[in-house]
């Protein structure tokens, strides 16, 4: 089953490569433009965002609170070590794109920070001069090939996603993340599922805590907190899957021209 | 010929009058950072600062144009009237929500690094939010409209590449399509807001 899953998604990756030879960046760019990704089933999506409200406000916020109290270099540690855990997606999805001198740079990153900087607490890699790490995912390799966002959607506790970004994280759970290979799905000796589980809400509360003031604020100042989110989501997808910390188009000038000649 | 020397230093003395008064996008962000920086490190209740940072922002920040830019394709369909009203009601929903918003930080350190003319029009200033113990170091490139070099205005804040213009455009668009287009719908939502 799982074999046959994963040849599909080949299969799939392969097609579409071809199909799109000649992509550049425009055409990602046009397929990944928050405003073209349609909302199909909102009144489900917003549902679910208010259930994840419910629980961010019952256990990730009160966690992050605390959390956000501890010691700055215990927190930045844990922060690192997240990072450094991940690098088990990136370097993969390096090469999916194509970028094999990144997923070298990721590979000292890993070996360095889990050796020398102890189990990647400490980011030795950084200071030694590796470029600074960026998180490569499924859902973007997948778009790189060319293959559309489709829907988007909320996820129960996970969050803003779109059908692509969703199929990229079942990967994950089917052999595409090495992290969950030797905790969950092989018994090893040394790790349980426990540490996999361990990471992700660790992983989240992080997150949280990071921009705290930021999605509060968002929240309070927000007319439609929903909408908001969408936008800043998938404003930010388009911006991970071009690699780019360019400016993308963030607004349209004919609509000034329109503005500024009444 | 003495009348082409005297065209030639009025020209001259023309072009040093206007570049006086121009103002480069990248020191005009650099001192309204600054300004505000000031006024949020004062010893000043919250409620006196919210109103200081209007007063910048009603300086600074081209509101007219960002209401009607975040309005998108609704704006074709309002009468003189409808637009006044929305006008007014952007106006103090926009100085409400961007003052609250700023207020939250304590003395921010805003440096401006670089800037990218794209055209006569516009310049993207890039800037950064220096780390604290509480965050992380944040990006902030600001859109400036320069075609009036002695008077620019901020057109739009791209935060870690994400454009609040662009987000609130989207906000409306979904207040508005969630209550089939009605305007006045978008009008009571902004009436709440600035009243709450």
């Amino acid at each position: 089953m799982l074999k046959r899953f994963v040849i599909i998604i080949f299969t799939t990756l392969a097609l579409s490569s071809n199909v799109v030879a000649g992509t550049d960046g425009e055409l990602i760019l046009k397929k990944n433009k928050p405003s073209e990704i349609k909302d199909c089933s909102e009144k489900f999506n917003r549902a679910t965002f208010a259930f994840n409200q419910v629980l961010d406000g019952a256990i990730f916020k009160p966690v992050a609170t605390v959390y956000r109290k501890l010691p700055s270099p215990l927190r930045s540690g844990v922060g690192n070590s997240i990072d450094n855990l991940s690098n088990l997606i990136t370097i993969p999805n390096n090469i999916l794109q194509g970028d094999f001198a990144k997923a070298g740079v990721n590979t000292g990153r890993l070996v360095l920070n889990t050796t020398v900087g102890i189990f990647g607490i400490f980011d030795v890699a950084q200071q030694l001069g590796l470029d600074e790490y960026e998180k490569e995912d499924f859902g973007q390799s997948f778009a790189r090939h060319g293959i559309g966002p489709g829907c988007y959607i909320v996820l129960p506790v996970l969050g803003p996603s779109t059908v692509r970004d969703t199929i990229g994280s079942v990967v994950n759970f089917t052999g595409g993340d090495a992290w969950y290979n030797i905790t969950v799905k092989n018994d090893t000796q040394y790790f349980s599922e426990i540490d996999y589980y361990s990471s992700k809400v660790t992983s989240g509360v992080d997150f949280r805590a990071k921009n705290f003031n930021a999605i509060e604020n968002l929240e309070k100042n927000s007319l439609d907190f929903y909408a908001s989110v969408k936008s800043l989501y998938l404003q930010d997808r388009q911006q991970k899957i071009l690699n780019t910390k360019k400016i993308i188009e963030t607004q349209d000038d004919s609509d000034w021209e329109e503005i500024e000649n009444k | 010929m003495k009348y082409n020397k005297f065209v030639f230093i009025l020209l001259i003395y023309l072009s040093i009058f206007m570049n006086a008064y121009s103002i480069e996008p990248e020191i005009f962000v650099q001192s309204t950072v600054n300004r505000a920086s000031k006024v949020l490190s004062q010893d000043l209740t919250k409620e006196k600062k919210i109103e200081k940072l209007k007063i910048i922002a009603e300086e600074t920040v081209d509101i007219r144009g960002i209401g009607f830019y975040t309005l998108g394709g609704a704006r074709k369909n309002l009468n003189d009237v409808d637009k006044k009203k929305y006008a007014k009601l952007f106006k103090k929903y926009f100085l409400k929500s961007f003052s609250s918003r700023l207020a939250e930080y304590t003395n921010p350190e805003i440096d401006v690094q670089n800037k990218k003319i794209l055209n006569e029009n516009y310049t993207i200033v890039n800037s950064v939010l220096k780390e604290t113990n509480e965050r992380p170091e944040i990006k902030i490139d600001w859109r400036i409209y320069t075609k009036n070099p002695k008077n620019p205005l901020i057109r739009d804040l791209i935060i870690e590449g994400l454009s609040l213009a662009r987000t609130q455009k989207e906000e409306f668009a979904s207040i508005l399509s969630s209550n089939n287009g009605d305007i006045n719908s978008l009008f009571k939502t902004l009436e709440n807001f600035s009243k709450n």
